[in-house]
């Protein structure tokens, strides 16, 4: 079955009624008014948006610069790990994994998810201590993560040679998904109660009306009391339009595929010291990753040969079984990057109807799920979650930076 | 009929699949390859990005010129791992066999532009 098939009906019920009508518009006027626009049809915008339709709040207008999955979303690794470093990130992702787990039932589309684990190799003492530390914290949380040796390590992926690695952090529930089909199930979850998903609609200014805020794009403009900006790497612009100056800043990391092989490889394999992941996708791909130091900030999502290169240098020797795979293409995905590692979300000082929810630092994607739900949860009525006190944008400037929680497990 | 036309071998794409993703609204030729797979086998869209165009102009009625090719990704063909393991392009970590044993290269300009511009802070790619 292809990834993205409608199952035979929603779990919950509603018909396919949108099967063989558009779920996008990509062209005509936008709708004029709406009780919310969201600006950006990634996955974290699409996430609030169904699940504010869901909660039965479908005024709502999605708006997409490009074409849907044209960011971040469209481009990452599909991971979705519970193995983070501090316990409030760690609560959230067991939270996001539950929802992934119900996301075929729920929205009715097949996102080809798949818990195989991950398992984190350390090759010196001062990654084994991070990975000890953040193991005692998972496991604080109800996540299963324990500390293996090389050997028990083998026995879970047979073909790595783990010469000089000398110990892995292993949690057999965290996973991967395909992220495409997630995007499509989001929207079509959110159109068919409502919303407008507008793609090839570039924000191309915002102002602060006594209403709200009018949102124009070139196919016109959208009056909403409140905004939501889920721009991913591109928030910091949109924020600047407001005049308000995120910490963020764009950086570009480059991924690839190779040719599909027979499955073998069960769980996401990444290496402390290079930032190198991969994993195999239900297609049978392998797809990963690895940090190319010394790049700046950008927005560009050209490709590189020293990137491939770096990849296949750590692949072929973490996994030489894999020297004679044939990589079938490459691209890159803008990261939002933040000072702490850490997302920021809620309103800014002085503007209480705009809403941040970026920052994720290449995270985004498996912390949409349950992001976008509390998100929803808030935007309709109900008390905050303390993610949005604890992310909020004033703690870069109201607390010296020594006293932020920070994220050190922004792997890949 | 349509289902019996295949117009991307690599990825078993049909005209009836491409027909099925029009009337969900995603017409860019981005998007048709993201929602069917096409062009993402080892053809990489060398063979069935042109028949998938054709009937993308017929079905959503914009005039073929307007239709842009998806963007190409390199490698240019398959290319195996172990080839690419050994290019001199590939950036050698502290612990790699082959790294130079001098301290390390300073950091390029751009890198250091770049820090400034973000306040000094580092990038968190890793």
């Amino acid at each position: 079955m292809q990834p993205g098939s409608e199952l035979d009906s929603p779990g919950d019920g509603s018909p396919p009624s949108t099967l063989s009508s558009s779920i996008l518009t990509h062209t005509g006027p936008v709708p004029e008014r709406a009780e919310l626009v969201i600006v950006g049809g990634g996955i974290m915008g699409l996430s609030i948006a169904y699940h504010l339709a869901k909660a039965g709040l479908s005024d709502v207008v999605v708006l997409e610069r490009g074409y849907l999955a044209e960011g971040a979303s469209g481009r990452n690794g599909g991971g979705v790990r519970q193995q983070w470093s501090t316990e409030i990130n760690i609560r959230l992702m067991r939270d996001s994994v539950e929802l992934c787990r119900r996301f075929a039932t729920e929205l009715g589309v097949n996102v080809w998810f798949r818990q195989g684990g991950y398992l984190f190799l350390a090759r010196n003492a001062k990654e084994v201590a991070r990975l000890s530390r953040n193991i005692e914290l998972q496991n604080r949380c109800g996540v299963p993560t324990q500390m293996i040796d090389p050997v028990a390590a083998n026995q879970i992926v047979p073909e790595l040679c783990l010469d000089g690695v000398v110990a892995a952090a292993y949690n057999p529930t965290d996973g991967i998904l395909f992220p495409w089909p997630f995007l499509w199930g989001y929207a079509r979850g959110a159109v068919s109660r409502g919303v407008k998903v507008c793609t090839q609609a570039q924000v191309t200014g915002i102002e602060h009306t006594d209403r709200g805020f009018a949102v124009h794009t070139p196919r016109g403009t959208v009056h909403a009391r409140r905004v939501v900006n889920a721009c991913g790497a591109w928030s910091a612009q949109l924020a600047r339009m407001l005049g308000v100056e995120l910490p963020t800043w764009p950086i570009r990391h480059e991924i690839c595929s190779s040719e599909p092989l027979k499955p073998f490889l069960r769980p996401m394999v990444s290496e402390l010291t290079s930032g190198l992941y991969f994993s195999q996708s239900m297609r049978g791909e392998i797809v990963g990753g690895v940090t190319v130091p010394g790049h700046g900030s950008t927005l560009h999502v050209g490709s590189t040969l020293e990137f491939l290169a770096t990849y296949a240098r750590r692949l072929v020797r973490l996994a030489p079984i894999l020297g004679d795979i044939k990589v079938l293409r490459q691209w890159a995905g803008p990261y939002d990057c933040s000072p702490d590692g850490n997302p920021i979300l809620g309103a800014p000082r002085g503007l209480p109807d705009f809403f941040l929810a970026c920052g994720f630092v290449g995270h985004g994607f498996m912390m949409a799920p349950i992001v976008g739900k509390l998100y929803a949860e808030w935007l309709g009525g109900a008390p905050a979650h303390e993610i949005f006190s604890r992310y909020a944008l004033d703690r870069f400037s109201h607390a010296p930076a020594a006293a932020h929680e920070k994220e050190d497990f922004n792997i890949g | 009929m349509a289902k019996k036309i295949i117009l991307c071998r690599c990825e078993d794409v049909t005209l009836s699949d491409l027909e099925h993703t029009v009337a969900q609204g995603y017409c860019d030729i981005e998007e048709v390859k993201r929602y069917t797979g096409f062009g993402t086998g080892p053809c990489q869209g060398k063979e069935c990005l042109g028949p998938i165009a054709l009937q993308l102009a017929r079905l959503t009625g914009a005039p073929p010129a307007s239709l842009r090719p998806f963007t190409s990704r390199p490698p240019l063909s398959p290319t195996p791992l172990r080839l690419l393991a050994n290019d001199p392009a590939a950036h050698r970590f502290a612990d790699d066999p082959a790294a130079p044993a001098a301290p390390a290269a300073p950091a390029a300009p751009a890198a250091s532009a770049d820090a400034a511009a973000t306040g000094g802070v580092p990038s968190k790619g890793s």
